[in-house]
């Protein structure tokens, strides 16, 4: 009797680790010899997981298994070696190659894609475009109302995603600091931290007051993207598409990053090589992002 | 007649003081692993900067006083909505309802405590922030007052199962009294068997104040997550940001060790110590209240 319980509790735990394996990963039905952990920023973690079906598809010995979190928690598990690739919205950070190299690691770098960052409004809103400065005074907490910057007679709501996104980060220097290493500005404090980029479609998507900022890949229909001007040309408007960014007169926009723990070997480098060529970077192009191959060879 | 002592006697007795003072431990473990990690913060970041107004972690912003308002502001007002609703539901199924409506009542109640807090959190994002932004014509709906109706929400249940079962265990006979000295049905109600009943009525609050401190899900998803300091007479009408929505949305991305980390385990131990306090409350009016009943029933 009891070794008929002790089985059951074992097909229990083992169906139980099949089911919360499916969440992850999209389970192909031969053994998988191969196991690779992929985990990281929200903004990837879509495209990193269409790669992961398609790769599966052409090589089902390998299981890839995706998952976000956002870049920092990506780097943070590649560098404690629980996973062997992590992506990232942002570069790493030189305090993290020292932790990684404290663990004996010698992290590598992968450009896989590029990304704007939109800025979106309420459809209702009638600002169609601001420039750097103004949005940077925005975020600075200068500007409080959209009537200072061509709107109505509103107060500024401005969403950001939590700090915890390479998105934030990515913002945060390039957008409120203008890329100025020395400016130590941050966000006020009333900007609303949101733990998703969902959470901050749908605020913009209901309230007219908002201001908030995504990737590219993540806008939908329902938001008004606003058309954006750079430091170097303030009077020119760019709206973000898949052109605007590869031919660079979009100006928020960079580039995406896997990361390994050292030099990638065997599988993992076999997956990386797929990821760079044309068949991996079309399914870049269908979400939304802007491939690397293009930029380089037109 | 002495009854033969059994072998399996021991056995579960044994079984069941292990499971008494293991929670002992469990506390006790915890609050071990919480001052090891949490207390280095208090030198590692100077009380300086942990008493400032901003926090802002990924640049070296501290300051723990507009997490712990928030957290007050929100859990406060949750008590102050779900105080007059669960003790008045408590009161109609001990006292006043007959039997059928308790019936359906009950279980009804029993499902609210049962829904998982992210589902309330999903429903609040999608019905109670547009609505409150557009009735009380407000910036955003994202505010302390939209987490503090949620959370006012999730600890009515325990309030109520809490304050019913302590109506229950009033005697009959001090109803009947009551009623025999010409006092009508309310005036037993509110003066003889609430009196009767406070100690467990006092629980019952202690609780709920409880279960909506510790509350995170649904308080990350709809307060906004804005760590400003709620000290302006509006501050209840805008976003707040609670420690444990701090903690949830950072642990993730902290590098273990860093002062980050340290912080993070520090807001763990004020919450700790808070709770410990409530607890503390509780059974000190407990323990009062119980002298003074027996020494009117002796």
């Amino acid at each position: 009797m009891r070794r008929i319980w002790l089985s059951l509790l074992v097909c229990f735990l083992v169906l139980q680790g099949c089911t919360s394996g499916q969440n992850t990963s999209s389970n192909t039905s031969t053994s998988p010899s191969l196991y690779i952990e992929n985990k990281g920023s929200d903004t990837i973690v879509n495209l990193a997981l269409a790669w992961a079906e398609a790769y599966q598809k052409i090589h089902p010995e390998v299981r890839i298994s995706v998952s976000g979190g956002g870049s920092g928690t990506g780097l943070t598990a590649l560098i404690n070696g629980s996973i062997p690739l992590a992506n990232a919205s942002r570069q790493i950070k030189p305090e993290e190659i020292d932790a990684a190299k404290a663990n004996g690691l010698d992290p590598q770098e992968f450009i896989i894609a590029r990304d704007a960052i939109a800025v979106i409004v309420n459809p209702e809103n009638p600002v169609n475009q601001l420039t750097l400065d103004q949005l940077s005074a925005i975020y600075r907490g200068e500007i409080n109302n959209w009537n200072e910057v061509g709107g109505e007679d509103r107060p500024i709501v401005r969403l950001s995603r939590e700090t915890n996104s390479g998105t934030h980060v990515f913002f945060l220097e390039q957008v409120i600091r203008k890329g100025d290493k020395n400016d130590k500005t941050i966000f006020t404090a009333d900007t609303l931290l949101l733990p998703s980029s969902e959470g901050i479609i749908s605020e913009v998507r209901d309230n007219p007051n908002a201001i908030g900022y995504d990737g590219l890949g993540y806008v939908t229909p329902e938001v008004k993207m606003v058309a954006l001007s750079s430091l170097k040309a303030p009077d020119v408007f760019v709206r973000p598409s898949v052109k605007t960014v590869s031919d660079g007169t979009y100006s928020i926009s960079r580039n995406l990053f896997m990361y390994t723990q050292n030099l990638p070997k065997g599988e993992l480098k076999i997956y990386l090589e797929w990821i760079m060529t044309a068949e991996a970077q079309k399914i870049v192009t269908n979400l939304g992002f802007v491939p690397i191959i293009s930029s380089e060879t037109p | 007649m002495k009854p033969t002592p059994r072998p399996g006697d021991a056995v579960v007795s044994a079984i069941i003081k292990i499971c008494g003072y293991s929670s002992i431990l469990f506390v006790g473990l915890i609050l071990f692993f919480l001052l090891r990690e949490g207390l280095p913060a208090l030198w590692t970041v100077d009380l300086k900067s942990l008493t400032q107004p901003r926090w802002y972690p990924i640049e070296g912003y501290f300051g723990l006083l507009p997490l712990i308002l928030g957290t007050l502001l929100v859990t406060i007002t949750a008590t102050l909505i779900a105080l007059p609703f669960g003790l008045g539901t408590a009161i109609f199924l001990s006292e006043v309802a007959p039997n059928w409506i308790k019936m359906i009542l009950k279980p009804i109640i029993e499902i609210l405590a049962g829904i998982p807090s992210v589902v309330l959190g999903f429903i609040g994002i999608l019905v109670m922030v547009p609505f409150l932004r557009k009735f009380m014509d407000l910036p955003t709906g994202l505010t302390a007052f939209t987490g503090a109706i949620l959370l006012g929400l999730i600890s009515i249940p325990t309030i109520v199962a809490v304050a019913e079962e302590a109506l229950n265990t009033v005697p009959a006979g001090y109803r009947q009294a009551g009623l025999a000295l010409g006092a009508t049905r309310w005036q037993t109600i509110w003066g003889i068997t609430v009196p009767a009943a406070k100690t467990g009525i006092l629980t019952a609050v202690m609780l709920g104040i409880g279960r909506s401190l510790g509350e995170t899900m649904a308080v990350m998803m709809v307060t906004g997550n804005a760590a400003v300091l709620p000290v302006h007479l509006d501050s209840l009408f805008r976003p707040v940001r609670t420690m444990t929505a701090t903690i949830a949305s950072e642990m993730g991305e902290v590098a273990t060790g860093s002062p980050h980390y340290e912080v993070l385990f520090l807001i763990g131990i004020i919450l700790f110590l808070l709770s410990l306090v409530i607890n503390i409350v509780a059974s000190y009016f407990s323990t009062k209240t119980r002298k003074r009943t027996e020494r009117i029933l002796s």
